[in-house]
C-alpha cells in the first residue's frame, strides 16, 4: 500500500515548537549556564511564530486544522510562553529550581494547547488537552523540595486525571451518537438525524462541559485552582492562569459552536447558570484572601466567568470578544504576577498581602505597576481591562443577555474591592519592613511590554478588535 | 453636522486645556523625587496655564446659538463607530472653566499642606482636572465614560493617600459606590448604543426616540451612575466621608467640580436623550430632592465637625439643584446650573477656609474653635462672606441661584417649593450657628498666637470672593451663556423628541407651500 506524505505545512509551527522542545532537553546536558537555555526557548518561540505566518488549511484527513481562529489562540499562547520565561528566568534560581526541564516542559504544554486550538477532531482534542495537562502536573509540582510545590502537582494531577475522565466519556457517548469523532461531520450529523433534544447528546455536552470547566477553573470545577495557585511556583502560576485557560475557551469555541451548533439553546442554558456561578465564587471568595496569590486565583476564576458570556452569546461577535478578552487577559494578569514575582527574594516569600504594605514609598515604581495591573484588572478605564469588559458587555447585551450583564458588572463592582486592596495596602499604609525586590533585566522587560499593552489597548484597541473579528472569518 | 459649530479658533482648544494637565503630570514624573520645589510650580506653572488656555472659550464663546462650539471630531475607534469628540455648549463651558481655576486654588492650598509623597499628589491632582475637563467636554458617549471612570483613580488615592485618619474607610466607600453607580450606567449606554444603530455619538442619539418602557430603564440605569455622584437622598452616604477624610485639596475637587457631573449627567444624558422618561420621573425627583434639602440641612445642626458639616450642607444644597432641574422649566434648570457653579465656588471656598484654619491647628472639631475673629480677622471676613453667600444672602451669588430654583419649584410643585423653603431657613441657621461658634464668643486658649492668612492663602480665597459678587451682583454675564441652551432642552423635553419637532417642521412647510 501506498501511504502519501500527509501536507505537513499546516502544523508546521508544532513540529518546530516540538524540535525546539526537544533541542532545549538536550541543550540543557551540554550548556551550564541555565540562563542560555532560555534565551534559546525564547528565541525557539520567536521562530515558531513568524512560521505561523504561512500555515492555513487543514491536514491529517481534516483532523487538524490552521484557521484564524487558531492562530489568533497561537499568538496568545506564544505571548504566554515568552512572558513566563521572562519573568522565570531569575525566580526559579531564586528558588533553587533552575534546570533546563523547566522550560522544555513549558514548551511542550505550549505544543499541547496548540493542537488544541487547531483540533477539528474530538482525539485530537484530547491528544493536545493530556500533553498540556501533564506538563502543567510536573511544572506545578518543580520546586519538590517545597510541600506545597508538590501538593498542588498532586492535586492538580488527580483532579486533572478525573477531569479527563469526564472528558473521555463525552468523546465516547457522542461517538456512540453519531459514529465520528470529527467536529465538522458531528454537526452535519446532528442536524441530518435531527437530534436537537436528545437526552444522551445533552448528557455528553453536560460531560465535556465538565472536563472543559475543569480547563478553565470554572464554578464548581474550580475546587482545584486556589491550592494548585498558591502552591505552585509563581512563575507557573501566570502560565497556568493564561495558558491551559485560554486552550479552555479555544476547543469550548470550536467544539460548542460548530459541533454542537444545532443545539446552541442547549448548551447555552448549562453555561448561563456556570458563568454566573463561577462570577459569584471567584469575585467573592477572593474578598477574604490574604495570599495575593490565591487572590488571584479566586480573580482568575472570575474572568472565567466574565469570558464564558462571550461564548453564551454564541454568535461570532460573541466568540471574538471572548478572544479578545484572554489576549487582554494574558498581558494583564502576567503583569501582575510579574510584580508579585519581584518580592519573592532568599529568604522572604513576599506572597501575603501584609508584605505589600507601603510598597509606594519603598518602590514607588513597583507599587505604581501593581496599580495599573489591579485596575485593568478591575476594568477601569482608560487600561485594557475596560476595552475587554466592555467588548464582552456589548457583544452580551447584543444577544438579548442583558440582565447577564447586569449580573456581571455588579460582579465586577464586587471585584474592585480586593483589587483596591491591594492598592490601599501599597499606597496607603506605611512600610514596616524594608522589603528587598529581586530585580532583573528580563523580569523589568515583562513589565515594560505588558504595561505597555494594558495602556495601549486600553487607549487604541482597534487593532486587536479588527483582528479578532478576522480571525472568526475562516471559522 | 447641523448640531455644532466647528472650532472657529485655530488651534483644538479643548484638547489644549484637557492636555496641558497630563502633560504638566508627566513633567513631575520625569521630575527628580527631590526637588520638591521644582514640582511644585510645575503644578502650578501648568494649572495657570491651563486656566489661561480655557479663557477663550470665555471670550469667544457664541452664546446666541445651542449648538455645541469649539467641537473637534476624530474617528477614534472605527470598529465600534467611536469618535473623539468634544464640543461644549452653554450647559458646560463654563463648569470647564470651573474646574481649569479649581485646580489653581487646589495646588495653592496644598503647597504647605501636603508634605508626604508630593510628587505623586501633584500628579494626582492634575490629571483629576484633566479627565474632570474630559468629562465635561465629551459628547461621544465612550470617551465621556472613559473620562468620568479614569477620574476616580486619582480621586481614589487623593482621598486615600493624603487623607485625614479614617481616609481608607472613606475612599474605599467613595470608589465602590461610584463604581456601582458607573457600571449600572455603562450598561444603560451599551443598550443606547445598540438600540441607536451603533453609535455612541450624543448629538446622534438625542435624534431618535427610544420607546417609553426603555426609556424608564434607561432612566434609572443612568440615575444609579448620576444620583449618586449628585448625591441624592439616600445614596449620599458616601459624600459625608469622602469630603471628610479628605486633604483639602480633594475636598476642594469634590465639592466644587466631581459632584457636580451628576447633575451634568442629568442636563446632558437623561433630560434629552429619556424626555418622556424624565418628566413622568418628575414626581420621585422632586420629592428626593425634597428629602435631600431638608434632610441634609437638619442633620447639619447636629454637626461637631466642620468639615462634615459642610459636606451635609452639600448635599441640602446639591437638593436645590436637582429640584431646580426636574423642575423641567427655564427659571428651574438655569437657577440649577447657576446654583451647580454657585455651590462650587461657596462650597469650594468654604473647604478651602477650613482646610486654612486646619493646616494651623490641626482639629476640625467645632467645639475647639472659638473667638477666631479676634485672632484671625481678615480670614474672619471672608469666611463670612462665603457663610451669607451659602444662606442666599442678596447681593450674593447663593441667593440669585437659589431664587430662580424656588421660582421654578413652584411653578412645578408648589408643595415642592414650599418645602424647599423651609430649607433655606434651616440653612441659615446652621450657617450661622457655625459662624457664631467658630469666630465669636470666648477665644479658646487653644487658638491664641494664630496667624491670619498669608499672601498664597488670600489669593487663592480672592477669585471666590470675587465670583460671589460678580455672579450676586450681575448674574447675566453668567446665565446669559446658558440660555439658548437650556431653551434648546426644554424644546426637547417638553416636546418629547425631535422626530415630532421635525413633523410639526414638514407640516409647516407644507402649510407654506
Amino acid at each position: 500500500m501506498n501511504f502519501p506524505l500527509p501536507d505537513l505545512n499546516p502544523v508546521m509551527p508544532e513540529i518546530l515548537m516540538t524540535a525546539f522542545a526537544l533541542i532545549v532537553l538536550l541543550l540543557d546536558l551540554i550548556v551550564k549556564k541555565k540562563e542560555a537555555v532560555a534565551v534559546i526557548s525564547i528565541a525557539g518561540t520567536a521562530i515558531v511564530s513568524l512560521s505561523l505566518l504561512n500555515t492555513s488549511g487543514s491536514t491529517f484527513g481534516g483532523m487538524y486544522i490552521a484557521d484564524g481562529y487558531s492562530t489568533f489562540f497561537k499568538i496568545i499562547f506564544f505571548i504566554n510562553v515568552i512572558l513566563t520565561i521572562l519573568i522565570s528566568i531569575k525566580y526559579i534560581a531564586v528558588e533553587r529550581v533552575n534546570y533546563g526541564e523547566y522550560y522544555s516542559l513549558i514548551l511542550f504544554s505550549t505544543v499541547g494547547m496548540m493542537i488544541m486550538a487547531s483540533a477539528s477532531d474530538l482525539i485530537t482534542l484530547y491528544l493536545g488537552l493530556e500533553l498540556m495537562a501533564l506538563s502543567t502536573y510536573v511544572l506545578a509540582g518543580f520546586i519538590r523540595h517545597n510541600l506545597k510545590s508538590t501538593e498542588s502537582a498532586l492535586k492538580y494531577f488527580l483532579l486533572g486525571a478525573f477531569s479527563s475522565g469526564f472528558l473521555l466519556y463525552g468523546i465516547s457517548i457522542v461517538y456512540g451518537l453519531t459514529g465520528t469523532t470529527d467536529i465538522k461531520a458531528i454537526a452535519t450529523f446532528i442536524t441530518e438525524r435531527g437530534l436537537s433534544g436528545n437526552l444522551s447528546l445533552l448528557l455528553a455536552i453536560g460531560m465535556l462541559t465538565v472536563a472543559f470547566g475543569f480547563k478553565i477553573a470554572a464554578a464548581p470545577f474550580h475546587m482545584w485552582a486556589p491550592d494548585v495557585y498558591e502552591g505552585a511556583p509563581t512563575s507557573i502560576t501566570a502560565f497556568m492562569s493564561v495558558g491551559p485557560k485560554a486552550a479552555g475557551f479555544a476547543v469550548i469555541g470550536r467544539v460548542f459552536m460548530i459541533a454542537f451548533a444545532a443545539v446552541k439553546a442547549d448548551w447555552a442554558t448549562i453555561l448561563i447558570p456556570i458563568s454566573i456561578l463561577t462570577m459569584a465564587v471567584g469575585n467573592i471568595v477572593a474578598l477574604s484572601q490574604t495570599n495575593i496569590k490565591r487572590m488571584l486565583a479566586y480573580s482568575s476564576i472570575a474572568h472565567a466567568g466574565y469570558a464564558l458570556l462571550g461564548i453564551i452569546t454564541a454568535n461570532s461577535e460573541g466568540i471574538s470578544s471572548m478572544m479578545n478578552y484572554l489576549f487582554i487577559y494574558a498581558f494583564m494578569n502576567i503583569g501582575a504576577f510579574a510584580v508579585i514575582i519581584m518580592l519573592r527574594s532568599e529568604g522572604i516569600k513576599g506572597e501575603d498581602l501584609s508584605d505589600y504594605e507601603g510598597l509606594s514609598k519603598t518602590h514607588p515604581m513597583a507599587a505604581a505597576l501593581m496599580l495599573i495591573f489591579m485596575f485593568s484588572l478591575t476594568g477601569i478605564p482608560p487600561t485594557a481591562g475596560f476595552i475587554g469588559k466592555l467588548y464582552i458587555f456589548m457583544a452580551a447585551i447584543n444577544a438579548g443577555y442583558t440582565w447577564l450583564v447586569i449580573i456581571a458588572v455588579i460582579f465586577s463592582a464586587i471585584s474592585a474591592y480586593f483589587y483596591l486592596r491591594v492598592v490601599m495596602y501599597m499606597y496607603m499604609r506605611d512600610p514596616k519592613t524594608e522589603l528587598p525586590l529581586t530585580t532583573s533585566f528580563t523580569n523589568g522587560l515583562a513589565l515594560a511590554v505588558t504595561t505597555a499593552a494594558v495602556l495601549i489597548i486600553g487607549v487604541f484597541p482597534t487593532m486587536l478588535v479588527e483582528f479578532a473579528r478576522a480571525a472568526l472569518k475562516s471559522f | 453636522m447641523e448640531q455644532v459649530i466647528m472650532n472657529n479658533l485655530n488651534y483644538p482648544i479643548l484638547s489644549t486645556v484637557i492636555f496641558l494637565p497630563v502633560l504638566g503630570a508627566l513633567l513631575i514624573l520625569i521630575n527628580r523625587r527631590s526637588w520638591e520645589t521644582l514640582t511644585k510650580w510645575i503644578a502650578l506653572g501648568t494649572s495657570i496655564l491651563t486656566f489661561i488656555a480655557s479663557i477663550p472659550l470665555f471670550t469667544h464663546f457664541d452664546k446666541t446659538t445651542h449648538k455645541m462650539q469649539f467641537v473637534e471630531r476624530f474617528s477614534w475607534i472605527p470598529n465600534w463607530n467611536i469618535y473623539y469628540f468634544l464640543g461644549v455648549d452653554g450647559i458646560s463651558v463654563l463648569f470647564v472653566l470651573l474646574s481649569t481655576l479649581c485646580a489653581i486654588l487646589c495646588v495653592l492650598i496644598s503647597w504647605t499642606a501636603v508634605t508626604n509623597k508630593i510628587k505623586e499628589f501633584y500628579i494626582a491632582i492634575l490629571l483629576t482636572t484633566s479627565f474632570m475637563i474630559g468629562v465635561f467636554c465629551s459628547l461621544d458617549f465612550f470617551l465621556f465614560y472613559l473620562f468620568w471612570e479614569a477620574m476616580l483613580i486619582p480621586m481614589f488615592l487623593i482621598i486615600g493617600v493624603w487623607g485625614g485618619p479614617n481616609r481608607i474607610y472613606a475612599a474605599i466607600k467613595f470608589f465602590l459606590y461610584t463604581l456601582v453607580g458607573s457600571v449600572l450606567m455603562l450598561v444603560g449606554i451599551i443598550v443606547l448604543y445598540l438600540y441607536s444603530g451603533k453609535t455612541f455619538d450624543i448629538l446622534t442619539m438625542m435624534t431618535k426616540n427610544y420607546p417609553y418602557t426603555m426609556q424608564i430603564w434607561l432612566f434609572w440605569a443612568f440615575f444609579a451612575a448620576f444620583a449618586v455622584k449628585v448625591p441624592m437622598w439616600p445614596v449620599h452616604t458616601w459624600l459625608p466621608d469622602a469630603h471628610t477624610e479628605a486633604p483639602t485639596a480633594g475636598s476642594v475637587i469634590l465639592a466644587a467640580v466631581l459632584i457636580k457631573m451628576g447633575a451634568y449627567g442629568f442636563l446632558r444624558f437623561s433630560l434629552p436623550l429619556l424626555p418622556e422618561a424624565s418628566k413622568a420621573m418628575t414626581p420621585v425627583m422632586l420629592t428626593l430632592s425634597v428629602i435631600a434639602i431638608i434632610y441634609g440641612a437638619i442633620i447639619c445642626l447636629g454637626q461637631t465637625d466642620l468639615k462634615r458639616l459642610i459636606a451635609y450642607s452639600s448635599v441640602s444644597h446639591m437638593g436645590f439643584v436637582t429640584l431646580g432641574i426636574f423642575a423641567l422649566n427655564t427659571q428651574g434648570v438655569e437657577g440649577g446650573i447657576l446654583q451647580m457653579l454657585n455651590h462650587g465656588v461657596v462650597t469650594g471656598a468654604l473647604f478651602l477656609s477650613v482646610g486654612i484654619v486646619y493646616e494651623r491647628t490641626h482639629t476640625r472639631l467645632i467645639a475647639d474653635y472659638g473667638g477666631l475673629a479676634t485672632e484671625m480677622p481678615i480670614y474672619s471676613s471672608f469666611f463670612m462672606v462665603f457663610t451669607l453667600a451659602a444662606i442666599g444672602l442678596p447681593a450674593t451669588n447663593g441667593f440669585i441661584g437659589e431664587f430662580l430654583i424656588l421660582l421654578g419649584g413652584f411653578a412645578a410643585n408648589k408643595w415642592a417649593g414650599v418645602l424647599a423653603c423651609t430649607g433655606i431657613i434651616i440653612g441659615a441657621g446652621y450657617m450661622l450657628w457655625l459662624y457664631q461658634r467658630v469666630f465669636f464668643m470666648e477665644v479658646n486658649p487653644k487658638l491664641h498666637g494664630l496667624v491670619d492668612m498669608n499672601v498664597r492663602e488670600t489669593i487663592a480665597l480672592l477669585p471666590m470672593l470675587i465670583l460671589v459678587f460678580w455672579i450676586g451682583v450681575y448674574p447675566n454675564s453668567f446665565l446669559s451663556f446658558m440660555h439658548t441652551s437650556v431653551q434648546h432642552l426644554l424644546e426637547r423635553v417638553n416636546s418629547g423628541g425631535i422626530a415630532q419637532e421635525a413633523q410639526i417642521a414638514k407640516n409647516i412647510m407644507e402649510v407654506i407651500r
